[in-house]
């Protein structure tokens, strides 16, 4: 009987330890969210978005070209980077047997793991130590890199889904293998792949360290991607660890913005994925 | 090869001029499709291929000088070109470890409580929630770190920490705000959401049977968890582990914000370290002689053969749960 309870009490406390650890666990959440938005939003001005950069130690000024920046060197990336894993992706799905397939997916996986800072060094050592000089391509290369095992693995999943039905009623139709592949079998997931592609693109949004010796940051408002350029991840990361105040209060800011770009390409990402559950009925 | 097959069937009638030109077309398509296709699939391991390439040629001047006594000394003088990452490995990780020790405990409550306890309406949000942790870039971190996570530790966990558990070497010595234990509490916030969300799918993954036959036999909710349900989902679990160590281990931008940088091994977690991530951002930019590039590519090679082997190490084990065999968990 008094064992029966104090296993009866030892079981509700280990279900009272899991709930605090679930508190535990979502607290970081809300306090990063929280103190984003406390101290960042106060600096968010018209400004801060259209201006270029003060001197050191001078105030005023904005972030404009980092955000020109991000977009020039992520819309690079993502022209590098989603063609290659979309098709990479498609061929090992329709061809499943290949030893190419087996190959392709096993490093896709190597890739998966490898940190981002390494992948910048290779950057570094195959363009920008050629060139002689540091460009945002060489970033672009690194983020590619990054997202191609992401989009490739997402392709995948999702067209092992399509039912093999759909491939052969379009088959039987007479359709040739390729009109088989993009018009029935990719068209149907497209919203899949689309979801996978912006969540990679959401996460290399991010990535700072592979850019960190292969964009560098600029001070200037800059187009060209074969010169160094401004990025708001390094943007936050120059600021954080600056010694002016009105600097912490930038980085603030532009990492404020940065989160909500993210998040955006995320929520964008369920959205899509949404659309494509219904339509699948 | 096999591609043509679909076609095939229409090519064994070759009376009939007409179709079989069509088919010569289609065939054509179906042939640049496949190749356009293959040099996609291609690329990715050409590009894992010239990764390793670079990165040895790069580090070929830094392994001739030092060999294997680069992991094995101490010195890091970039003037006097004298290389040693033991420091660098060490920091490495010792900052993971800890880091699993305080995200283990945590993540693995929250995976058994959503998958076993947890009401229904509440496992999706939670487990969404905790997820988007890991949609928040490393360079936040890293900011929050520095001006909320840091002076937070040094007001309360560090002192606390120092009077209960001072006679430990790790608790001694001054507390300043970049530390060892900073970096590694910013880690396991940072790897919770992979431990998590992999453990709670191996766990969703463990055939109701086994809950039911623990609990038919008498035994409590918990119980049933601890004897039935975690032992069959076990290398599933040790794998999802590995696979956060793997995360940790080559995480940058946080751990140089937080770490303080110094080459450096002090018993004391209060003290600054550095690790293999953190070298190469700091000083890759910065570095003025090959030598040093070289240092630094073959710290980047290290991290990259370390991360390799324990992320393949993860992916085996799950790989064995997912399959459905609880033999593999048997073996471990």
């Amino acid at each position: 009987m008094n064992r029966r309870l104090i296993r009866r009490v030892a079981s509700n406390a280990m279900v009272g330890l899991m709930i605090v650890a679930v508190i535990l666990a979502v607290l970081p959440l809300l306090f990063i969210l929280l103190n984003l938005v406390a101290k960042g939003a106060s600096s968010l001005s018209w400004d801060f978005f259209t201006k270029m950069p003060a001197p050191p130690g001078e105030s005023g000024g904005g972030v404009a070209n980092a955000i020109v920046g991000t977009l020039i060197i992520i819309g690079a990336a993502s022209l590098i980077g989603i063609p290659v894993g979309v098709g990479a992706g498609i061929y090992c799905a329709e061809y499943p047997g290949s030893r190419l397939t087996w190959l392709t997916r096993f490093v896709a996986d190597v890739l998966n793991g490898t940190p981002s800072i390494v992948v910048g060094v290779f950057a570094w050592t195959w363009i920008v130590a050629q060139q002689k000089h540091f460009s945002a391509l060489a970033g672009s290369v690194a983020l590619a890199m990054l997202m191609i095992p992401m989009v490739m693995r997402t392709t995948e999943e999702m067209i092992k889904l399509v039912p093999n039905s759909l491939r052969e009623a379009a088959l039987a139709l007479g359709y040739p293998r390729w009109r088989t592949s993009l018009a029935v079998v990719v068209r149907t997931t497209m919203p899949g792949i689309v979801t996978g592609t912006l969540l990679a693109v959401a996460r290399i949004a991010g990535e700072t360290a592979p850019l960190l010796f292969t964009a560098l940051g600029s001070q200037y408002l800059s187009f060209k991607v074969n010169q160094p350029m401004a990025a708001l991840p390094l943007t936050v990361f120059t600021y954080a660890t600056g010694p002016y105040e009105e600097w912490h209060r930038y980085a603030w800011a532009a990492a404020l913005v940065l989160i909500f770009v993210v998040f955006l390409l995320g929520i964008g990402a369920r959205l899509a994925i949404g659309r494509s559950q219904i339509s699948n009925g | 090869m096999t591609m043509a097959t679909s076609a095939a069937p229409s090519q064994r009638s070759p009376g009939r001029p007409k179709i079989s030109a069509s088919l010569q077309g289609v065939a054509y398509g179906d042939h640049a499709f496949k190749l356009v296709l293959t040099i996609a699939a291609l690329l990715i391991p050409i590009l894992l291929g010239f990764l390793l390439l670079e990165l040895w040629q790069g580090s070929r001047l830094a392994m001739s000088r030092f060999g294997l006594d680069f992991i094995r000394t101490s010195v890091w003088d970039p003037v006097a070109e004298q290389f040693g990452a033991f420091p660098l490995v060490f920091g490495t990780l010792l900052s993971s470890l800890l880091a699993l020790l305080i995200a283990v405990p945590l993540s693995l409550g929250v995976a058994i409580y959503l998958t076993e306890f947890a009401p229904k309406f509440l496992r999706q949000p939670v487990a969404f929630t905790i997820g988007l942790l890991a949609a928040i870039p490393s360079v936040v971190y890293g900011l929050w770190g520095i001006f909320v996570l840091i002076p937070l530790l040094r007001k309360t966990a560090f002192p606390l920490l120092r009077s209960a558990l001072g006679f430990l070497p790790f608790f001694q010595g001054p507390i300043y705000g970049p530390s060892m234990l900073a970096a590694s509490v910013i880690l396991a916030i940072m790897v919770m959401p992979y431990i998590m969300s992999v453990s709670r799918e191996v766990l969703l993954a463990v055939p109701n049977s086994q809950r039911e036959a623990a609990l038919a036999l008498g035994a409590t909710r918990w119980e049933a968890v601890i004897t039935a349900v975690l032992p069959y989902a076990r290398s599933g679990v040790i794998g999802a582990i590995i696979l956060g160590l793997g995360r940790a281990l080559g995480e940058t931008m946080a751990v140089t914000m937080l770490i303080g940088n110094r080459h450096e091994i002090a018993a004391s977690l209060f003290a600054p370290g550095y690790t293999m991530a953190a070298v190469i951002a700091n000083e890759f930019s910065e570095a003025a002689t090959d030598m040093h590039f070289s240092a630094l590519t073959y710290v980047a090679f290290v991290l990259f053969v370390l991360t390799v082997a324990v992320n393949a190490g993860a992916r085996l084990l799950i790989w064995r749960v997912a399959r459905g065999s609880a033999v593999g968990s048997k073996a471990l």
